[in-house]
């Protein structure tokens, strides 16, 4: 059964934060470096994509929590995966491998989950972040021309990436949190020519974000200018996730539901952050808030960004329970 | 046949339907096709060249395309840099862009500059299928639409048959081979020139039509395109027919299916407004109707010649209006370049300054009240309105003396008092208020800041004040509220009582001030607010509004006192038993690498300025949205770029002037915790006990394996054996403001901006200290590098928590840190009774260095805790319920 058929039948559950969850271990810079990275100059204690390859049983625990709170769909603990978020670690040159990784390990705990209860397939999502730096904005106020970072460079690492997720196993490619378009664009563009070179196609999820209350992205576009721009790729889902909590989300992720004839999927925040930045809203309001959502049939896959944790994950999943999912074919969508 | 929607983006969506008017593509951002745009890229005078994007835009264009290709000119180099100046503006980059270029290598650099859906213009089959399929699959890989000219391995069509023949198969190719949507693909049949005199050239423009109405009929979905200013290439020079011929062009192309078109918006005649004789003899050569058109229209061509009227700068028009019109547009503008003038002549034509003031004046300050009030104008833009104001009636104020000396008496307008309570000298939303209250014909009497119950009592009664207005911005101005509130109902006042500033909430107002008082208290979040508040207040049928917001409060009060009952604390010990953990064994005290204090006061404010945190600057501006994606946001974008201008001139010129100085303390100490207590040490051994800090502990009941925090739990605790160490700072950037504020006074734009940017100068200070003690003073983080976004985010290790904020909230701690470093003297700030800090633009703290270190807000704490803590501070219960009145989780007596 593949995702796609899954997806006419039923809304599908996303998984919550790996961050949140990482936290919860109190891991220590040893923990980060491993056997592998111990002569690191550079402090390694945040980069999480590396305890794929250094401490790849607390990555398992996590994937495992999740599909037992009911996940169909887990994502890979890639998200800074490309060798330009890696470089601030001075490690671009494990990107590859660290994908692999990634995907081999979040593989191995959902063919463990269908396995035990085929009715009910779990799917692998190889995240794609948005990397750390803007191909559309300028970083320096005084010189807008400026760009820190250019399409081909951010092509050649995203192919870079996907390749390790292929190769790793993932069923579905999600480029998510996608605060620049043009970003977002180059990793489509790295998918599909990686897709000629080795003749394999697997599905494309998308998930932009709505940055504050103006309703745009980042790098400034309204909900419909985004879903035009990337109207020329065959996604499977395009959504929102992270920056705002389920309530304030709510307004784009109908918008996007409206107007697109791709499944929709929405993954907000647990809440706002509180003054200190932390996500404390609990799982039963979240599970309220997205609960609109479902009422409203505006979305095909649900789950959690940043502070949401497997209980809220939990809650989701009893809420889509036995609800039918939104339908394709809106006459006056936009793409 | 119908065209499919063709759907497009910039910053915003471009979706062209059949419905849809005709598409006009702005085509002077083309050095092929302008000089001057030419000229200006050559020059590299990109600031003109964008402002010739945004005229475009701003003359309705929808599209807009660039072209760089020009022989001198580093084509690929040019078209990256200028896409990439236009991304930056929110204005231009709203629309859909389309990428020029005869080379491919050009387009290509310009795709990957673009985050929305543009047009490429233009790919042919010039060079051959394979190389035509090679790059339409890029191109629909990029995500733009194409242009498909008409012009294959044989040439450029130049009749019917060709014209149809090359635009099917392009069509075919694009839709069959590459997949492109049929709507993606636009056709260009190409337009020539007609009346040249050239036998062949007749019929250039019907079979441009006929090819139209082919392609409409016969290939589903695509959409039409082509340069209109080719076909009047035979007129150069002479602009009234060009345009005629433009307009005559358009008209016919668009009723045979032309959807788009690459024109100058600015320069199309409206077809309507074509003389007839000049119409008619246009519509001949078009359509081919008379042998002799070409030199019927020559002959009368000449006529037109130089008739190209020498429009008026449109900036100045303005300036042909009435006096009473002129005023208002200056008011609302906020231009001071005529007020006087416009004044005079004002006095001049009513005879009286007064009515000046009470008329035209005050007209178009109710025009910018109103607009202001439903959301059209902006504050920054507000306050410059009534710096116009203040200029206009200082002119007209030696007429008024006179005037009154002749006894003319002057209506009155309702009168708001506004006052900073005692203890408290923060003032820049007061003075907002102040403006805006005053622009909507109210008078300020404002006392300015530090001002007494006593005070703001006596003027309001001798001033006879319709509504008093109290501000502050520390917790314990909240308490200072309250007392005035208390000392008008003992004086039975029965005025309204306004409340605002930033630590004053609506439920402050309502559980603690609104008790107080027998007559109406309200809170106002805003400045937006104050109007419509004081409007309401002081309206003849109050009545109304008085109760609900009685009711309101009333309601607030019952669910706080609802909602507090079922709060759960903690007893204190069994707060205490939950503290942070910190596994002490696993961390390395970095001993600092300078131990005492040090006084830091060779800072510029040229470098600080590059350690603004510019978002809330923008915030005290009521412009909400982060920087620097507030310059993108339709609604407020173009003001948040004006304020921003406006801000860097002002610390241009102080920093030219050295008019403000930064100065700051820092000391870095041995110390050890005792319970809540951190005690600082004078020696290493920790036996000379220097002082010692006083903390709060998180009292209301946590969730499983979250800690009751307090700020001590980050020091080593005594008898652990490790030697930890504690850091103090006071930083001001505000040295000098005095002079500079008295050298503005009355420009309130100009003063308000002043004090904003002192304040945010003091926190780049702090951060910027911050970062030279994590660095090198301490030097417990010594790789780390300089990045203001990672600052403003605050990702690097150890906090700096100032007294008075969420984590301490005892301001008395002040008093402390300013002992052990010697700040007045050092620093020259000092302190209010009330233990803010003077100059306003300053800020005070604890630095901790260790890694677990956050921070948190100590909340409600219950009254175990506060009698340990005076017991600890070695002062009264009461004193200490005073101080940390907010944080109070029960009722005192």
């Amino acid at each position: 059964m593949n995702i796609q058929q899954q997806l006419e039948k039923k809304i599908l559950v996303l998984d919550g934060a790996m961050g949140t969850m990482i936290q919860r271990y109190n891991l220590r810079e040893e923990d980060f470096r491993g056997e592998f990275f111990n002569e690191s100059k550079i402090d390694l204690k945040g980069n999480n994509d590396l305890l794929s390859l250094t401490r790849p049983d607390v990555i398992q625990e996590i994937h495992e929590q999740y599909l037992k709170a009911g996940a169909d769909i887990i994502e890979t603990n890639s998200f800074s995966g490309t060798s330009i978020a890696q470089s601030d670690y001075s490690l671009d040159h494990i990107a590859y491998q660290l994908n692999k990784a990634s995907a081999k390990i979040a593989k191995k705990a959902a063919n463990k989950f269908t396995k035990q209860d085929p009715q009910k397939p779990r799917f692998v999502a190889g995240a794609i972040g948005p990397t750390n730096k803007t191909a559309s904005l300028s970083p320096d106020v005084s010189n807008p021309g400026y760009r820190a970072i250019t399409f081909d460079q951010l092509k050649d690492a995203y192919k870079e990436q996907v390749r390790g997720l292929i190769d790793g196993g993932v069923d579905v490619l999600l480029v998510e949190t996608v605060f620049d378009t043009l970003n977002a664009k180059a990793a489509l563009y790295a998918i599909q020519e990686l897709a000629d070179e080795t003749e394999k196609r697997i599905p494309i999820m998308v998930s932009g974000t709505i940055t504050d209350a103006s309703g745009r992205t980042l790098s400034g576009q309204t909900v419909e200018a985004f879903l035009i721009s990337l109207s020329h790729v065959p996604i499977l889902s395009i959504g929102f996730n992270c920056a705002l909590g389920a309530k304030q989300l709510y307004p784009y992720v109908k918008t996007l539901s409206e107007q697109s004839n791709r499944f929709v999927s929405a993954y907000p925040n647990a809440g706002l952050p509180n003054e200190f930045g932390e996500y404390d809203q609990g799982p039963e309001a979240m599970a309220k808030e997205v609960s609109s959502y479902v009422e409203g049939n505006l979305v095909n896959i649900l789950g959690g960004c940043c502070g949401t944790t497997p209980d809220h994950i939990q809650a989701m999943a009893e809420i889509v329970d036995g609800v039918t999912p939104r339908l394709l074919n809106k006459a006056e969508a936009i793409q | 046949m119908k065209s499919l929607p063709l759907k497009l983006s910039g910053l915003e969506p471009l979706i062209i339907t059949e419905d849809s008017n005709f598409i006009n593509v702005g085509e002077r951002t083309n050095v092929t096709g302008s000089k001057k745009f030419l000229n200006l890229i050559k020059n590299k005078d990109y600031e003109t060249a964008l402002d010739i994007a945004l005229e475009q835009v701003r003359g309705g264009a929808q599209i807009l395309d660039v072209n760089m290709d020009e022989g001198m000119l580093d084509s690929e180099k040019e078209m990256t840099n200028f896409l990439n100046l236009i991304a930056s503006e929110p204005e231009i980059a709203r629309i859909p862009i389309m990428i020029d270029s005869s080379k491919w290598d050009v387009i290509l650099a310009g795709l990957k500059t673009l985050q929305g859906k543009g047009v490429v213009n233009s790919l042919s089959l010039k060079d051959g299928v394979e190389e035509f399929l090679r790059r339409a699959k890029i191109v629909r890989r990029m995500g733009a639409a194409v242009i498909a000219m008409a012009f294959d391995e044989q040439g450029q069509a130049d009749t019917y048959e060709r014209r149809i023949e090359i635009c099917e198969r392009s069509y075919n190719l694009l839709t069959e081979k590459i997949g492109f949507d049929p709507s993606d693909v636009i056709l260009d049949p190409n337009i020539f020139p007609v009346a040249t005199g050239i036998e062949e050239h007749r019929k250039n423009a019907l079979s441009y039509f006929k090819a139209v109405k082919w392609i409409r009929q016969n290939l589903a979905g695509a959409h039409i395109i082509g340069g209109v200013s080719n076909v009047s290439f035979s007129f150069r020079g002479n602009n009234k027919v060009r345009e005629a011929m433009h307009s005559a062009f358009l008209y016919h192309a668009i009723q045979h299916g032309m959807d788009m078109g690459i024109v100058n918006p600015t320069q199309l005649e409206v077809y309507d407004e074509i003389p007839k004789e000049l119409l008619e003899r246009v519509e001949d050569v078009l359509l081919d109707r008379r042998d002799d058109a070409t030199e019927r229209l020559l002959e009368i061509a000449y006529k037109y010649r130089g008739s190209k009227e020498s429009k008026e700068k449109e900036t100045q028009e303005w300036r042909n209006g009435t006096i009473e019109e002129r005023l208002s547009f200056a008011l609302v503008k906020g231009i001071t370049e005529f007020i006087e003038s416009d004044t005079e002549e004002a006095r001049q034509k009513t005879g009286s300054p007064l009515q000046v003031i009470e008329g035209p004046l005050m007209d178009g300050m109710n025009v910018v009240g109103d607009l202001f009030g439903s959301g059209k104008m902006f504050l920054p833009q507000v306050v410059k309105s009534a710096r116009v104001m203040k200029q206009a009636v200082a002119y007209l104020t030696p007429f008024l003396e006179e005037e009154k000396s002749k006894n003319v008496v002057k209506r009155e307008r309702p009168k708001v008092l506004l006052a900073t309570v005692k203890g408290d000298v923060h003032d820049i939303g007061k003075n907002i208020v102040g403006v805006v209250l005053a622009c909507n014909n109210f008078e300020v009497i404002d006392l300015g800041v530090m001002v007494s119950a006593e005070k703001i009592l006596d003027e309001a009664i001798k001033q006879k004040v319709d509504v008093i207005g109290l501000s502050g911005l520390i917790t314990p101005s909240l308490d200072e509220m309250v007392g005035v509130a208390k000392e008008m109902k003992n004086q039975g006042l029965q005025l309204p009582l306004i409340i605002g500033g930033a630590t004053t909430s609506k439920l402050h107002t309502a559980v603690k001030i609104d008790p107080n008082y027998d007559s109406s208290v309200i809170h106002i979040l805003d400045a937006s607010k104050a109007v419509t508040v004081c409007s309401n207040l002081l309206s003849e049928n109050n009545r109304k509004f008085k109760k609900e917001i009685r009711e309101e409060y009333d309601k607030l009060r019952e669910d706080y006192s609802k909602k507090n009952a079922s709060k759960k604390y903690l007893a204190f010990d069994a707060a205490r038993k939950n503290e942070t953990s910190i596994d002490w064994t696993s961390i390395a005290v970095k001993k600092p690498n300078k131990i005492g204090t040090t006084v830091i006061d060779n800072v510029s404010i040229s470098t600080l300025r590059n350690f603004i945190d510019w978002s809330p600057f923008f915030k005290t501006w009521q412009l909400t949205g982060k920087y620097p994606a507030i310059f993108k946001d339709k609604v407020i974008g173009e003001h948040a770029r004006d304020l921003f201008e406006d801000a860097n001139t002002v610390l241009n010129e102080i920093s030219t002037n050295n008019s403000l100085q930064a100065k700051g303390v820092i000391g870095l100490f041995p110390s050890e915790r005792v319970g809540e207590h951190v005690i600082i040490y004078t020696n290493e051994d920790r036996d000379r006990e220097q002082a010692r800090f006083h903390f709060l502990r998180q009292q209301t009941e946590k969730r499983a394996g979250q800690p009751n925090s307090s700020l001590a739990d980050y020091i080593a605790p005594k008898h652990k054996g490790i030697k930890d160490y504690l850091g103090l700072f006071a930083v001001t950037a505000g040295l000098g403001i005095e002079k500079l504020l008295e050298a503005h006074k009355g420009d309130d734009y100009k003063l308000i901006m002043i004090k904003a940017l002192a304040d945010r100068l003091a926190e780049a200070f702090a951060e910027y200290l911050h970062f030279k003690v994590r660095t090198e003073f301490w030097g417990y983080s010594e790789n780390e590098a300089l990045d203001n976004e990672a600052f403003i985010n605050e990702k690097y290790v150890g906090i700096r928590p100032a007294p008075g904020y969420p984590a301490c909230p005892d301001h008395t701690e002040k008093r402390i840190i300013f002992e052990v470093l010697n700040v007045e003297e050092k620093t020259g700030i000092t302190l209010t009774e009330s233990c803010a800090m003077y100059p306003a633009s300053s800020v005070s703290g604890f630095y901790f260095s260790n890694p677990q270190s956050r921070y948190f807000r100590v909340g409600k704490i219950q009254k175990d805790q506060v009698k340990a803590y005076s017991k600890r501070k070695n002062q009264t219960t009461e004193e200490t319920e005073k101080w940390l009145s907010s944080n109070l989780g029960y009722k005192t007596s």
